[in-house]
């Protein structure tokens, strides 16, 4: 089986297309969704305390079980809603749990007397979070957000399970009716390879210069 | 609930067969991410630049084209240029070198963490490589990078799940063949809390590893969030 660039460069715009509409946009919509969840989830346990117990069990059985099988059962369970729609979902939930601990390195990293300071200023919880806690813990954070985003990024191909036309599902499918699977593939790759690589030496970089 | 226990009944053998095969992929594929981790661990911190430089783009490459990527072009490419590989075989190959590269980034990160003054004690006791390791570098970085290893094999264990793309009975392609006489609720739900079982476990004896390792040295255990930090940084 020799290399064919010709045909190579053919199904490149095809898989482009494929990424752009669908990896780029469960990626970017899943993430945003990711981030604010997890936030919500990792100042919920800090205010609840102990009593946040359930919680952390749920979190614990979305992050300790298969997004496959996730999928196929939010897709079947919710006869209604899109492929895509339940990939978006499935994903943003998913990585919630991840992104959630990494709030919480964020939340633990800032020191004690911060929050008494805050309480001495009476001031309300929503402002303890918004105007002292948070500006100080998502610093930390951003990075290890960026991270599990591209880590999502990368789990995208996933949603073959339920049938979205996803760039490496199309590459797949244009192997299978050329049997050229070896260019189809690389250039599959390679289009991961060249949008998460430089992020994540973005996230890299970002890290060094956001650290105290 | 006697319908539940039925279905279950049912279904069991191949419930059973299903989680069998997941268990195999996820033992083999642990097995070989580990040799594959510490091997280019070690190899990363090599006074080589072009053993360094190798390992680089190995590690990157892994890590940057995504595990479905890479057992598509295992199950696919491999045949065309006459490499047939058995089911087992790919899966395992594409876990272990996938898991392997995000390990060996845990494995790298926990060795350059072992202060600076303890390499360079060794060197001043002019111990051999495998000596120092052995006895004082390896001890340290293991309590490290066990947390993060822990968390990795947890993904490894999901990662699995990608087997019955390449025609492997394992327990995501038995649930779903479940689903037609077993509803969605019960089929995905029992494949999930299996997964869940199988996952805590393992993170269990990880966590023992991890607890005996700091208490032979002494030191507190870290925060989960800490480790969920050291792990987004090695999978992106």
């Amino acid at each position: 089986m020799t290399w064919d660039t010709e045909f190579a460069l053919s199904v490149f715009p095809e898989l482009l297309s494929a990424f752009v509409r669908v990896t780029l946009l469960v990626t970017v919509v899943g993430s945003l969704m990711a981030a604010a969840l997890g936030l919500v989830w990792a100042i919920t346990q800090r205010s609840l305390g102990r009593r946040s117990l359930p919680l952390r069990w749920v979190l614990d059985f979305i992050r300790m079980t298969p997004i496959p099988v996730q999928l196929l059962f939010v897709y079947y369970t919710f006869n209604n809603l899109s492929a895509l729609t339940v990939g978006i979902l499935v994903f943003g939930i998913h990585y919630s749990t991840y992104m959630a601990e990494s709030y919480r390195a964020g939340i633990e990293s800032i020191r004690k007397g911060q929050w008494e300071a805050a309480t001495a200023l009476s001031l309300p919880p929503h402002r303890t979070w918004r105007a002292v806690i948070l500006p100080q813990a998502l610093r930390a954070t951003l990075p290890s957000l960026g991270n599990w985003a591209i880590a999502m990024f990368k789990d995208t191909p996933f949603l073959i399970f339920i049938g979205v036309l996803e760039m490496v599902t199309v590459a797949r499918q244009i192997g299978g009716s050329t049997f050229r699977y070896t260019e189809t593939f690389t250039i599959a790759g390679l289009i991961f390879l060249a949008a998460s690589y430089p992020t994540a030496i973005l996230m890299r970089r970002l890290e060094k210069r956001l650290a105290y | 609930m006697s319908d539940l226990l039925d279905t279950l009944a049912a279904a069991s053998p191949q419930l059973w067969e299903g989680t069998l095969v997941t268990l195999q992929l996820t033992f083999g594929g642990a097995a070989l991410a580990f040799l594959v981790a510490v091997g280019l661990g070690l190899a990363a911190l090599s006074p080589w630049v072009i053993v360094r430089t190798l390992v680089r783009v190995i590690v990157e490459l892994f890590r940057g084209t995504s595990l479905v990527v890479q057992v598509f072009f295992l199950f696919y490419v491999l045949p065309l240029w006459g490499v047939e590989l058995a089911p087992y075989t790919t899966g395992i190959l594409a876990l272990g070198l996938n898991y392997g590269a995000y390990g060996s980034e845990v494995v790298r990160g926990s060795l350059t963490s072992v202060p600076q003054g303890q390499w360079e004690t060794t060197t001043a006791l002019s111990m051999s490589w495998l000596h120092k390791m052995r006895r004082v570098i390896w001890p340290q970085a293991w309590a490290l990078m066990l947390p993060g290893l822990n968390n990795l094999l947890i993904m490894l264990v999901k990662g699995t799940a990608l087997a019955s793309f390449f025609l492997m009975n394992d327990l995501t392609f038995v649930s779903d063949q479940m689903r037609r006489t077993a509803g969605t609720f019960t089929s995905y739900g029992i494949a999930m809390v299996i997964y869940l079982l199988i996952a805590l476990a393992l993170s269990w004896a990880l966590r023992v590893l991890e607890a005996r390792a700091l208490r032979r040295l002494g030191l507190r255990e870290p925060t989960k969030g800490e480790t969920a930090k050291a792990t987004a940084e090695a999978v992106a």
